[in-house]
């Protein structure tokens, strides 16, 4: 363990990252050079700048789906992740015991699995063969219906320890107020309770989405055309891997860094509402460079990698 | 200072009449913890537009049975009645089952209830704290509660905090509203629960100013607290509480001139 008087470790590195960034440069540069001399490993820099400056129609639409499927996948995580975390809390032992079968199951069995099961698994077995369905003029493929379904029901079994670790850190003192003016539980919950349990939720929930754009890319098992599978796609037919998967690591990390901006803005705006509560998020630096724990890690609602 | 609490009542339109001339029925009370016995046997009456005080150690079960008169604590034996309702259960052939949640929630709308700690909704102005369950549980019209709850927040000296959130009020303040709360859902009886007891010694009297002119209007009052200076000014009845049980009942005379139960004068000699 480091002792408290010494920079903790990314401290010292954060000097680092200026010089690794311009080396990033530097190494780029001399690729172009070198493969204009025609010597050296034999990197075609065109397909990374094309790809990313110049992003064609696959791409722009890998990112649609990519930032369309993991809203709509997370939009299905925080709402059974709530159900799931009411239900692993209620009184009524079934909802109990329903609730704990969900979360065991899909924390406990990979997301690949769940995936490939969900799409070729209930197709193959005639169970649910995943038809295309239209929904405001758009067809929308199986596959991406599949994934979503799988990217949804995965989080929610993650996002429910989330929940239910954000309504038991409020004071039971507000639940019993509530009661106390003759409202039930489930008003207590909805209008008393969750309003400010959201609030310890938010800085977790930034991570999952996080996680969430990232993820998206194991859809490749599937064949949607995300992000990821455009890519993985483009190196084979070219056989350019470093320049094309060098060119999908620098589009997630764009999205992941638009997000970032988002989150923190968000949770300035929070933070906002909460009067004497001056504990606002680390700010965009820290989160990008991953120093600064929310106060959500620090309680432990965060869950950890898949 | 803030201006004198006056007109409580009338700011939800007059003393809430409640339809009988006992309002609290409690017999043969009795609560367990696990395997601590926390009310053995209590038993008391309480009659409309009474003020009760009850005093006692910490640990005596005085909190614990005023938690029980709005069934935010289950009994194990007994029954609790209010305004002729026996709360929190239903009899069936003798044995006591759990009523269901709504109409647990249904006799609690007559049920004031003040905390130690507050209890504001942190995330809701004080004004919209007050709103909330009027129109919430009782469906008011938002304009017809909002207008109640400012009269309310203006009789209590806080017509200038309506907007503002519980983390910017000060202790005294925060209570003052809760109690504006609890009135809003116009209650036929009103529980206190060491309502002074977390606040800071120059914020008690701001409370029980609210407290004494609430009694004086003609509300039926439970009160836990160690304030005998409310007590002598406006309680009918102290109830001494020890060990789960109620040791010595009487007039505030009663228990400043000549407390007859050894319990009870050595808790008095410690507080007064």
């Amino acid at each position: 363990m480091a002792s408290p008087l010494r920079p903790s470790l990314s401290d010292r590195l954060r000097p680092a990252v200026v010089p690794a960034g311009a080396a990033i440069v530097a190494v780029v540069l001399a690729g172009c050079g070198s493969n204009a001399a025609g010597g050296g490993p034999h990197l075609n820099w065109n397909y990374f700048f094309d790809s990313v400056f110049h992003p064609d129609g696959q791409i722009r639409f890998g990112l649609w789906l990519t930032v369309s499927i993991a809203i709509t996948s997370q939009l299905i995580g925080v709402i059974l992740g709530t159900f799931a975390a009411l239900g692993k809390m209620a009184k009524f032992r079934p909802f109990r015991i329903m609730a704990n079968i969900y979360i065991w199951f899909f924390r406990g069995t990979p997301l690949v699995v769940q995936i490939v099961f969900f799409y070729f698994g209930l197709s193959v077995a005639r169970i649910y063969g995943w038809p295309e369905i239209n929904i405001l003029g758009f067809g929308i493929d199986g596959a991406i219906q599949a994934g979503i379904f799988a990217l949804g029901v995965n989080e929610g079994a993650y996002f429910a320890e989330i929940v239910r670790a954000g309504i038991l850190s409020i004071d039971p003192g507000q639940m019993e107020a509530a009661k106390s003016l003759g409202m039930t539980y489930a008003q207590s919950m909805r209008r008393i309770v969750l309003p400010q349990a959201a609030r310890v939720i938010v800085p977790p929930l930034g991570n999952e989405f996080n996680n969430m754009l990232k993820t998206t890319s194991l859809l490749v098992l599937i064949s949607v055309p995300e992000l990821y599978t455009v890519f993985n796609r483009k190196q084979g037919n070219y056989f350019a891997p470093f320049e094309f998967y060098l060119a999908a690591a620098v589009w997630f990390l764009l999205l992941t860094t638009i997000w970032s901006f988002i989150q923190a803005w968000i949770e300035r705006r929070l933070a906002k509402g909460t009067a004497g509560s001056a504990t606002s998020g680390p700010g965009w630096r820290d989160r990008l460079f991953g120093r600064g724990q929310n106060p959500a890690e620090e309680v432990g609602l965060v869950s950890g990698g898949r | 200072m803030a201006a004198q609490p006056h007109d409580l009542l009338a700011a939800i339109g007059g003393v809430p009449v409640p339809p009988g001339d006992v309002v609290v029925e409690a017999t043969d009370v009795h609560k367990w913890f696990g395997r601590l016995h926390v009310l053995k046997g209590v038993s008391m009456t309480i009659k409309r537009q009474e003020v009760v005080v009850v005093i006692g150690a910490s640990g005596s079960g005085k909190t614990t049975f005023i938690r029980c008169v709005n069934h935010l604590e289950k009994i194990q034996q007994g029954r609790i009645f209010v305004n002729g309702h026996l709360i929190g259960y239903r009899e069936t052939g003798g044995r006591l089952v759990e009523d269901r949640e709504s109409n647990i929630a249904r006799q609690r709308q007559e049920i004031g209830m003040v905390f130690q700690r507050f209890n504001l909704f942190p995330h809701m102005t004080a004004l919209e704290n007050i709103i909330e369950a009027p129109i919430r549980v009782r469906k008011i019209p938002q304009d017809q509660a909002i207008e109640t709850g400012k009269a309310l927040l203006a009789r209590v000296g806080l017509a200038a905090k309506a907007e503002t959130y519980p983390a910017q009020l000060s202790g005294g303040q925060q209570q003052r509203v809760a109690i504006a709360r609890a009135l809003a859902m116009k209650p036929i009886l009103m529980l206190f629960d060491e309502p002074t007891s977390a606040l800071d010694p120059e914020m008690i009297g701001e409370v029980l100013e609210v407290m004494k002119e609430l009694a004086r209007e003609g509300m039926t009052m439970i009160v836990v607290t160690h304030e005998m200076g409310f007590a002598r000014e406006v309680a009918d009845r102290v109830l001494m509480m020890d060990d789960g049980l109620i040791i010595e009942e009487g007039t505030p005379e009663h228990f400043f001139q000549n407390p007859t139960h050894e319990r009870t004068k050595a808790f008095l000699s410690k507080i007064l």
